[in-house]
């Protein structure tokens, strides 16, 4: 059954300390070519029956993503079978 | 006839017992609610206490915005029921939508718990009208998620209309924009604030008495409210 894939990252004028953090740490491993990081969230999400993309947005506007500071994109995703 | 004032506990509120204490202190009935009954027992106005409430999963405040109590209390605060959200109640105020804005990870990801300096920019609202604009109070801060933003606009707004409440004075703790510490809504019945003033409210606990001012002045609000 395919899963509902919800990416959610902070808007491009929001600051990400976190991600400053990381890309802080970068040249400690030896790595200078990184201008900028930053992090998000991916929630993925199964249905009991067939994915509901549009129901899959109204949870992502509501709980997943809070829109005054994050941005959200829905996608589907197979998965292969057998995987859990 | 004792003012009633209802105190949320939420799964992973840390403060209710002392917003209740606080709320005693002042001369009030402190009232318990559950996050789980949307039933407010007839109180006269609400706190949401400060603690991690549903362990802060997804984003603080997220989950309990769906908590049963929450559709009465956002009702009743879009009808005027006195609202003070502290802390992570700042927080569930923000994700509501009961107050514009939201509050993020500190700009330095450090948690700060110390004594803070405010100022006092608003005693126009339900739970400020003990304090003269411009007073400077001490309380305890402690969060780890308390940058206020929004965009610009709604910032000009709120300090153009007087909705900033108080400021953080002498050193922000979180990077919140314009150096916010406190905001009400529209008609100034409901209020967000990362500072805890219920832990400034008797000589023994907290750097000083200025807390109470906040508890004083719902008290002084529902005396003189239209019943």
């Amino acid at each position: 059954m395919p899963r509902v894939v919800v990416d959610v990252m902070l808007k491009p004028e929001i600051l990400d300390p976190q991600g400053q953090a990381v890309a802080n740490a970068l040249p400690r491993l030896g790595v200078t070519d990184v201008s900028s990081v930053r992090i998000g969230r991916r929630i993925e999400i199964e249905f009991s029956g067939q994915p509901d993309l549009d129901r899959a947005r109204e949870i992502a506007d509501k709980l997943l993503a809070n829109p005054v500071i994050e941005d959200f994109s829905i996608r589907l995703a197979d998965v292969p079978d057998g995987n859990p | 006839m004792t003012a009633r004032i209802g105190v949320v506990t939420f799964p992973g509120s840390l403060d209710d017992r002392d917003a209740a204490r606080a709320v005693r202190i002042a001369g009030a009935e402190a009232v318990p609610l559950w996050h789980d009954d949307p039933d407010l027992r007839g109180v006269d106005a609400v706190v949401l206490p400060g603690g991690f409430s549903y362990g802060d999963y997804l984003r603080c405040g997220a989950i309990a915005r769906f908590a049963p109590v929450m559709e009465t209390i956002v009702t009743g605060a879009r009808d005027g029921l006195p609202v003070l959200g502290i802390c992570n109640g700042f927080q569930i105020l923000c994700e509501a939508h009961l107050l514009p804005g939201a509050l993020t990870r500190n700009r330095h990801l450090h948690f700060r718990n110390r004594d803070q300096w405010l100022r006092m920019e608003s005693a126009d609202t339900a739970w400020t009208n003990a304090f003269q604009p411009g007073q400077e109070l001490l309380v305890p801060v402690k969060n780890g998620e308390g940058c206020y933003v929004a965009d610009e606009r709604t910032l000009d707004e709120l300090v153009a209309t007087g909705r900033v409440v108080a400021s953080y004075l002498r050193g922000n703790p979180n990077g919140s924009q314009r150096d916010i510490a406190a905001i009400s809504n529209e008609s100034g019945n409901v209020v967000g604030m990362m500072p805890h003033p219920e832990h400034a409210v008797e000589a023994l606990t907290g750097p000083s008495l200025d807390g109470l001012g906040f508890f004083t002045s719902i008290l002084k609000h529902l005396a003189g409210a239209p019943a």
